[in-house]
């Protein structure tokens, strides 16, 4: 096996909440490596810092010591500007509570963040966010509304968002912490077929049946990484969904 | 940055919310319609006016005797004008026309109908002065005022109101005051009454007769002449003033005993007043457009709290502060221009259409739609400008999980 190229590196990264009287410690010196088509669960209880080391990885937050390198840029020395355009071309988030914006159609929501990269034509934009929707099977939903989107319709519009900009690395925060067993599971499985066509994700998520289907394991505790162990039984979400009792109409 | 791309994501913000974006511009369309409206009735009100007091005379000045009042003093009492201060006046180089004018109330009748009305003793120089016009008949000759002979011309009123049944006034006999008067000329339609005077509402007759035969006067009471030219109105009324006062032996220092008012000067005056009303009218409607304003602020401010999600969206999917700063600002502008567009067209409307009611033609200037626009522009920007830098400084990471 080859070796694959390195999407994030974190040396020794480090997070202090300066709050007045108190300084927090949120995290205190990660290391961590993630590898192109890895797909990792990053998994903690509340205030393990799993949140905060998201927002690093998302280039929404900067550490406060230590080094930070995504897809071979490092991004101590970047400013505000340059790190959303960071945001723009290599990562795409995927939230809990989905995001989209509301009296706008699948389409137009896919197509945002090509709305913030200057480079893309409107013709291009729109056969990027086509292709994106396709890709998670919306292709006929285009152009409803989130309003009339299901749950996990509304998340798999999400997902094509933040496919849409063909990015290095996608961030899932607690993605099926809305959705159902079922849709979770429908989720997970759009989640693995992306992995398996190479798409590294790091997933954040407390659940620990939903981190079975990922390949690795970073669990967080008091800010630090105490284990990073890959999946031994990972699970094919697919099969699962397969599996569930098909739920009878009453 | 792309500006377009900006452009495009405020106006789709717009159109995801119609009616509030409405609702928002509503300040700003009574703002900018008050103000429209406001300065185009004033400035039809002044040009009518203006229109108005043209129409009483060409270039006319006007002399009365008498001091003007200072304080509640008046020393007029002993100052006449003299047929001799005419005839110097009349010697000067920028008189066109001048005559003497002796006047009465006076009571006519004819038949059995009665009028009062008022009856001017001038000479023929009066007509074109006042810019009277003889309908039918003619105007008295020179033999006819040196002969005091008792004839008269009367206005459109007068001959309606003595005439009902339609009767030729012309050649027939009416009693002024008891003095039979005959009637050999009708002035024309002078049109509607201006400056509370209706001008079809008078009896001209040569002044010798008035004076003698009516008021058994040898003074005169005023002097009215026209000028050449409109432009050598101050230098006429400076030069009388100087033949005046030489006539009347006036020393230096003392007040003048009679009073100079020029046409040109009346209109000047009456338009200072009148552009002072509509730029106070303006000025207050300039405040409901500030209201307006503060409105589009208001709603913008709403606005970034309600959608502090979709910015922080935006930010995470790579705006920069700068993007979504343009953003809002761009909403707010088009908010503010859309809003003044709408309020120029109602503005105008209201303009014309009060216009129609009150019987003034509305006139828009094109410096008070310029004037109100850009006033509302520069609003909309100003107050758009403390929201938007509110929502671009937002912290995504706060902004992305506001609930």
């Amino acid at each position: 096996m080859s070796e694959k190229k390195t999407i994030i590196e974190v040396k020794d990264l480090k997070k202090e909440f300066d709050l007045g009287e108190v300084k927090v410690h949120a995290l205190r010196g990660i290391n961590l490596q993630i590898k192109e088509g890895e797909f990792v669960a990053i998994m903690g209880t509340s205030g393990s810092g799993k949140s905060t080391m998201l927002n690093i990885l998302g280039c929404l937050d900067r550490p406060t010591s230590g080094e930070y390198i995504i897809d071979g840029v490092p991004i101590n020395d970047l400013t505000k500007n340059e790190l959303a355009g960071l945001r723009n071309t290599k990562l795409g988030f995927v939230f809990q509570s989905y995001n989209l914006l509301s009296r706008t159609t699948a389409l137009e929501n896919v197509e945002l963040p090509l709305y913030y990269n200057s480079k893309i034509k409107a013709k291009e934009r729109k056969e990027k966010a086509i292709a994106a929707l396709e890709a998670v099977g919306l292709a006929d939903r285009m152009h409803h509304t989130p309003n009339q989107l299901s749950g996990g319709q509304q998340q798999r519009v999400a997902i094509a968002r933040s496919l849409v900009n063909d990015p290095v690395v996608i961030l899932a925060d607690e993605a099926t912490g809305n959705l159902d067993t079922r849709t979770s599971y429908e989720i997970m499985s759009l989640f693995q077929k992306l992995n398996e066509e190479g798409k590294t994700i790091v997933f954040v998520t407390h659940e620990p049946d939903i981190a079975r289907f990922t390949s690795r394991q970073v669990i967080f505790r008091d800010g630090h990484v105490i284990s990073k162990e890959l999946v031994k039984d990972r699970l094919s979400a697919a099969k699962m969904l397969a599996e569930l009792p098909v739920e009878e109409d009453y | 940055m792309n500006y377009l791309n900006t452009f495009k994501i405020a106006l789709t913000a717009i159109r995801r919310n119609k009616l509030r974006a409405f609702l928002t511009m509503l300040g700003i369309i009574i703002g900018v319609a008050s103000v429209i409206a406001m300065l185009a009735m004033g400035e039809g009100s002044k040009s009518y006016i203006k229109n108005q007091m043209s129409g009483l005379g060409t270039n006319l000045v006007m002399i009365m005797p008498g001091a003007e009042a200072h304080g509640p003093v008046r020393s007029s009492g002993t100052s006449k004008l003299e047929m001799s201060d005419l005839e110097a006046i009349a010697r000067n180089q920028y008189v066109a026309a001048i005559s003497p004018l002796v006047q009465s109330s006076a009571q006519v009748v004819y038949g059995n109908n009665n009028w009062s009305t008022s009856i001017y003793g001038v000479t023929q120089e009066y007509l074109p002065i006042k810019n009277l016009v003889i309908g039918s008949g003619r105007v008295f000759t020179v033999k006819e005022l040196h002969a005091l002979e008792k004839v008269c011309i009367i206005g459109q009123k007068v001959a309606t109101e003595l005439f009902p049944q339609g009767e030729d006034p012309l050649g027939k006999t009416i009693r002024v005051k008891n003095t039979p008067f005959k009637v050999i000329g009708i002035l024309q339609d002078k049109g509607t009454a201006s400056m509370g005077q209706d001008q079809n509402d008078v009896i001209i007759a040569p002044y010798t007769t008035v004076q003698r035969r009516l008021l058994s006067i040898d003074y005169i009471q005023g002097i009215n002449l026209s000028v050449t030219d409109d432009k050598d109105s101050e230098a006429a009324v400076a030069e009388i003033k100087q033949i005046l006062r030489r006539e009347h032996k006036i020393k230096e220092g003392d007040d003048d005993d009679f009073n100079i008012m020029s046409q040109s000067e009346m209109i000047s005056t009456v338009s200072t007043v009148i552009d002072a009303i509509k730029y106070l009218l303006g000025a207050i409607a300039g405040i409901s457009l500030l209201v307006g304003g503060i409105g589009i602020m208001n709603i913008m401010l709403v606005s970034v709290t309600e959608r502090t999600r979709e910015i922080g969206l935006r930010m995470s999917v790579g705006g920069r502060g700068n993007d979504i700063l343009l953003q809002f600002l761009i909403e707010a502008a088009v908010l503010s221009v859309l809003g003044g567009i709408i309020g120029i067209i109602i503005g105008y409307l209201l303009a014309t259409f009060a216009g129609n009611m009150l019987g003034v033609e509305a006139l828009v200037r094109p410096y008070s739609v310029v004037l109100s626009f850009s006033v509302c522009v520069g609003i909309g920007l100003f107050f758009g400008w403390y929201p938007a830098r509110k929502a671009a400084n937002l912290n995504p990471i706060d902004a992305i999980r506001y609930e």
